[in-house]
């Protein structure tokens, strides 16, 4: 076995992590539909899908086995390029992301020091999905999605940016293990942070067209919007993806404001895997929980409270905690 | 380094003919698009990841979001497919893609001829880095621009104003 160098068991462990993470995010994604319908039906007193294996639990099988054999259909008016990129874009930049978030200690895919801007270059390419999606589908109700789509998404993106940089400034890195470190070195950004939780945790419901941002899909008015036209493994590509962008937004906001894989008041150090997964499920939950209780706004109502509420509230945010952090800091001997 | 740098440097331009041959709109858009990653992979062989994810951040990310968008509400058709058509004669590109081409050839000629210029080392640039260099030698030239942005958003305000009457 001479091949084996510790050089290339370094390489392979890190492709295992590489494709371990790229399975689990996969994974979740895929059973979170069944966890929400689920989950739903006990907060609004129904049953949801309960038939299908224990307690419904196979139910996601079932779905996964319709979804294959489905018939692969594009319409004769659809542009057939994009709309065959677009779902493979929805699903790509998000999985991508998962590159920069440290998972514990040692697992982690990436780590870049510019870890923050390579999550919101993806979170931008991700537009790009549903506006090709809307405009290749040769539909109205697509389009109107589409474009809603694009507007919320740059307009949730600009004060998203914004609501972290305060953060940034504290812990003095983009790079997302040096904000886990300052977090268990000091407070958890929670708490000094607090608006900028606020605000990023609202611009990553907006940007993951959840529940009450939905309305790139609303089915009253747009019949679902962007991918109205899709069926099969495409539509299901798009459907995964929704949900693994919830797992993103959950485990960047543990990762950005919950101090990552640590416990709190570092309780237990041993188990820094079951803390990440707890406190990631714990926001998935939030998520699940906005789209049973919070109904949809008006679409004008969305873009005047990020353009008009939430930006100058981030633009604060980042004024006040660089002032605090220009104050706190010894003043530079050159 | 160097390969990563050249490959992608090659891919920008294969896209970039393509955003300038292509008939339909929204494809050449999205060749741009690519191109405009390109690039940013370009900064990242250099060694300047922050550059890179602005790149795309607010090239690709942003500003190609909005061309997009307003091609989408133009609603070209195959009749637009058609004059693009019609316009890329050959008679019209040819002239000046010749004279280009021996522009290119001399370019290339005297970057050849130049013996060792800096080579990719691939010194990674931290964003802190670029934000010392920005707010310090720079300072005027970030304000300049600040200024010339605020310029564009006091005309972007005046002319979506609404007068009430």
């Amino acid at each position: 076995m001479s091949w084996l160098t510790p050089e290339v068991i370094d390489i392979l462990f890190a492709v295992f992590q590489a494709v371990v993470i790229l399975l689990v995010a996969v994974i979740a994604g895929a059973l979170l539909s069944f966890v929400e319908r689920r989950v739903l039906a006990l907060w609004q007193d129904r049953y949801g899908p309960n038939r299908v294996g224990p307690f419904g639990s196979l139910q996601i099988a079932a779905d996964m086995i319709k979804m294959f054999f489905k018939e692969d259909w594009i319409p004769p008016f659809a542009d057939k390029k994009i709309f065959t990129l677009a779902p493979a874009v929805a699903m790509g930049t998000v999985l991508a992301s998962f590159m920069v978030i440290p998972v514990t200690d040692t697992w982690g895919v990436a780590d870049m020091n510019i870890g923050i801007l390579f999550f919101f270059a993806m979170a931008g390419l991700t537009v790009y999905a549903v506006l090709f999606a809307g405009w290749a589908s040769n539909n109205k109700y697509s389009l109107l999605g589409g474009l809603r789509a694009s507007a919320q998404t740059i307009s949730y993106e600009v004060f998203m940016g914004l609501a972290l940089m305060g953060l940034v400034a504290q812990a003095g890195s983009f790079n997302l293990r040096d904000i886990v470190e300052y977090q268990a070195q000091n407070l958890w950004f929670i708490i000094p942070q607090f608006f900028g939780f606020c605000t990023f945790f609202i611009a990553g419901v907006a940007v993951t067209h959840r529940h009450p941002f939905d309305q790139p899909e609303a089915e009253q008015e747009l019949a679902d919007g962007y991918h109205v036209e899709y069926s099969g493994m495409k539509w299901g590509m798009f459907f995964v993806g929704e949900y693994i962008g919830i797992v993103l937004i959950s485990s960047l906001l543990v990762t950005l404001f919950f101090g990552g894989w640590h416990g709190p008041f570092d309780l237990l150090p041993q188990i820094p895997f079951i803390w990440f997964a707890l406190k990631t499920g714990f926001f998935i939950m939030i998520f699940i929980l906005l789209r049973a209780a919070i109904p949809r706004p008006r679409y004008d109502q969305v873009m005047s409270f990020s353009w008009k509420f939430c930006l100058p509230l981030t633009l604060l945010n980042l004024l006040v905690t660089g002032a605090l952090v220009l104050l706190n800091t010894p003043a530079a001997v050159n | 380094m160097e390969f990563a740098f050249y490959f992608s440097a090659g891919i920008a331009v294969a896209a970039t003919l393509r955003v300038i041959t292509h008939t339909h709109p929204v494809h050449a858009l999205l060749y741009l698009v690519v191109s405009l990653m390109a690039i940013a992979m370009c900064f990242f062989s250099l060694g300047a990841p922050f550059a890179g994810a602005l790149e795309i951040i607010v090239y690709a990310g942003a500003i190609m979001v909005l061309f997009v968008f307003v091609v989408m509400m133009l609603n070209l058709g195959r009749a637009t497919a058609e004059q693009e058509r019609r316009w890329l004669t050959p008679r019209a590109w040819l002239g000046p893609s010749v004279l280009a081409a021996l522009l290119l050839v001399e370019l290339l000629g005297i970057l050849f001829h130049q013996p060792g210029g800096a080579m990719i080392k691939g010194t990674l640039v931290d964003p802190k880095e670029v934000g010392v260099t920005l707010f310090g030698p720079y300072l005027l030239a970030v304000e300049l621009a600040s200024m010339l942005l605020l310029a564009a958003l006091v005309a972007a305000w005046h002319l979506g104003r609404q007068d009430k009457e």
